[in-house]
């Protein structure tokens, strides 16, 4: 049985200062590193023989206006099914320069899952084979999971809550 | 053509013939074709019979779950989820629910988690026989199909009984369930169990040794386990490849460590294998649900979290509490706590996750739906790949590909 507390300090001992923000929400390990450094800390969780995080569960992506130079996050969800360990990976992006290596040459799963980020985000996945629109039309022309996007046209009037403000 | 002969007087000379150009056939399957149970497309580029490559193109329902997820109260957000694979709601419904109940601390009692379990694996069964029993009519034996839908309506009945609703259940309550399990519905529960395995039997003597859909479905499709975990399988298809990855095993919820019951495997991944495992998954489910059901503990069927559970409607009418909670929970005036909670059930298909990030709000700051259609949908073309058009319609169907699910 793997703890977290493991995999933490071998993270820290293999990548020192390039991870960060360890913390244990509900249990799951989670830490944050940079985009440097985030497909060598996937590489290095899934071929390592006593760790072997194969499994690349979910891939997606936050956005938090608010935070200046990081106003963009992209989440790894791990699976190790051999220890039963979980893990989360996240990597802060600044707006302006939206880049992060794609995972695809890791895992095959991460093809559609890039895509999907990259569609609602506009996070731009380097060297994805296929990086363009996957649930949206492709003659869109924003990115509909930022939060500058109200869900609703702001515009209509009849829709207006006087009670509740919303 | 007809009075054209082809005596050699009229046969062109070689050097007469036109060159020969070899190119591949473009063949549009879908958005809507009848063979595809789903609204998506697939271009296949064939050479004669025989698929070259494929290229697919999802998103026809996309209909912004995630998006209206970010504006509502916790509470609404259930009506999302049982739209996403709706052959098997209450999976989606109670793993909604279970995912708040584990960012706001509510711990659900035993009685309700064992109903959750029951109606969780009546909607496994659901789902898995319309699966199988599609596949069947894909190879040709339409008889099976219509006999097991007179069984998936028998759970609606018990779904009607404990929701009110058939196919989208919006079923349970945060903290529990909405209503204890009536009489009515123990008592139809109880006739499924009896009822049903003689009329799985019956399908499975109409195809597991059939010749024809033997012949239709051995080696068909097939995805070594490699592949499957590269590409992210997870349920049925990811155990018919030989990977006894279950997460009501691996973290179990919902009281599944109770319950004895046995993850079947396959071996090759091919669709024969998926039927099969589908197929077993159906016994040990009804099997759950019989253990379940006949050790219902007794006790509450909700949590004693009033700020988070709707109160029963007498309380509402003669309870001042009752009625300000009842406001608040039905206007969404009720703040969780922040935090982010990632909870995974096993679906009919695979590993349903909800990654949720709450910032205090009521509404979720974001929440993120991990559909296991989506992730390994996009195997099809490699699994497909070489095969023939009829036999990669059957591959479609084992792979069960929910469009709702698909799609958010």
């Amino acid at each position: 049985m793997l703890t977290n507390q493991e995999v933490a300090e071998a993270l820290l001992e293999k990548f020192g200062d390039q991870v960060f923000d360890f913390e244990e929400p509900y249990g799951l390990l989670t830490l944050s590193t940079t985009r440097e450094e985030i497909l060598p800390i996937l590489e290095f969780l899934r071929d390592h023989k006593n760790y072997q995080v194969i499994f690349l569960t979910d891939l997606t992506g936050i956005h938090y206006p608010e935070n200046k130079n990081k106003e963009f996050q992209v989440v790894y969800h791990m699976h190790s099914f051999v220890h039963n360990f979980r893990i989360r990976i996240k990597v802060s992006l600044a707006e302006s320069d939206l880049h992060i290596p794609t995972a695809t040459g890791l895992f095959a799963c991460a093809n559609w899952m890039e895509r999907e980020t990259y569609d609602f985000f506009g996070i731009l996945f380097d060297g994805h084979p296929n990086l363009i629109r996957i649930l949206n039309i492709e003659e869109m022309d924003y990115f509909p999971m930022r939060k500058e996007f109200p869900m609703e046209d702001a515009t209509r009037e009849d829709k207006t809550d006087a009670l509740f403000g919303r | 053509m007809a009075d054209i002969e082809l005596l050699p007087h009229n046969v062109p000379s070689q050097t007469e013939l036109p060159e020969l150009v070899e190119e591949l056939t473009t063949l549009n399957l879908g958005p809507t074709h009848p063979a595809t149970h789903g609204i998506f497309q697939n271009i296949l580029k064939m050479d004669g019979e025989k698929i070259v490559s494929g290229e697919q193109t999802i998103g026809y329902i996309h209909r912004a779950f995630e998006k209206i997820a970010e504006r509502r109260p916790f509470y609404q957000i259930t009506t999302l989820t049982d739209r996403m694979n709706y052959c098997s709601s209450p999976i989606n419904n109670l793993g909604w629910h279970m995912t708040v109940e584990k960012l706001l601390g509510v711990e659900v009692p035993k009685r309700a988690q064992y109903i959750r379990v029951i109606m969780m694996e009546l909607a496994r069964i659901t789902d898995h026989i319309i699966c199988n029993s599609i596949l069947g009519v894909d190879t040709g034996a339409f008889t099976g199909f219509l006999y097991v839908m007179q069984k998936r309506e028998e759970v609606y009945e018990i779904y009607e009984e404990v929701c009110g609703a058939r196919l989208t259940t919006n079923m349970g309550r945060l903290g529990g369930m909405e209503r204890d399990l009536s009489n009515t519905a123990i008592r139809k529960i109880h006739e499924f169990i009896k009822s049903f395995p003689a009329v799985l039997r019956e399908l499975e003597k109409l195809l597991n040794r059939n010749r024809i859909f033997m012949d239709r479905t051995i080696n068909v499709g097939p995805i070594s386990a490699e592949r499957a975990l590269s590409y992210g399988f997870t349920g049925p298809n990811l155990r018919a490849a030989g990977v006894d990855y279950d997460v009501r095993v691996m973290n179990p919820y919902s009281s599944y460590q109770d319950f004895d019951f046995e993850v079947p495997i396959g071996q090759s991944g091919d669709t024969f294998d998926r039927y099969m495992v589908r197929n077993e998954e159906m016994w040990q489910s009804l099997k759950i649900v019989e253990q379940a059901i006949n050790n219902l503990p007794e006790g509450p069927y909700y949590a004693d979290a009033p700020e988070y559970y709707l109160p029963p409607k007498n309380e509402v009418y003669r309870n001042m509490e009752a009625l300000i909670y009842h406001f608040k929970i039905v206007m969404g005036e009720i703040d969780a706590p922040a935090g982010e909670v990632y909870h995974a059930v096993e679906g009919g298909n695979g590993e349903l996750g909800f990654y949720l990030i709450s910032d205090g709000g009521r509404a979720p700051y974001r929440l993120h739906f991990r559909r296991p259609s989506f992730i390994y949908y996009q195997a099809y073309p490699e699994m497909c790949k070489g095969s023939t058009l009829s036999d990669a319609i059957l591959t479609m169907s084992s792979l069960n590909v929910i469009a709702g699910e698909l799609d958010a």
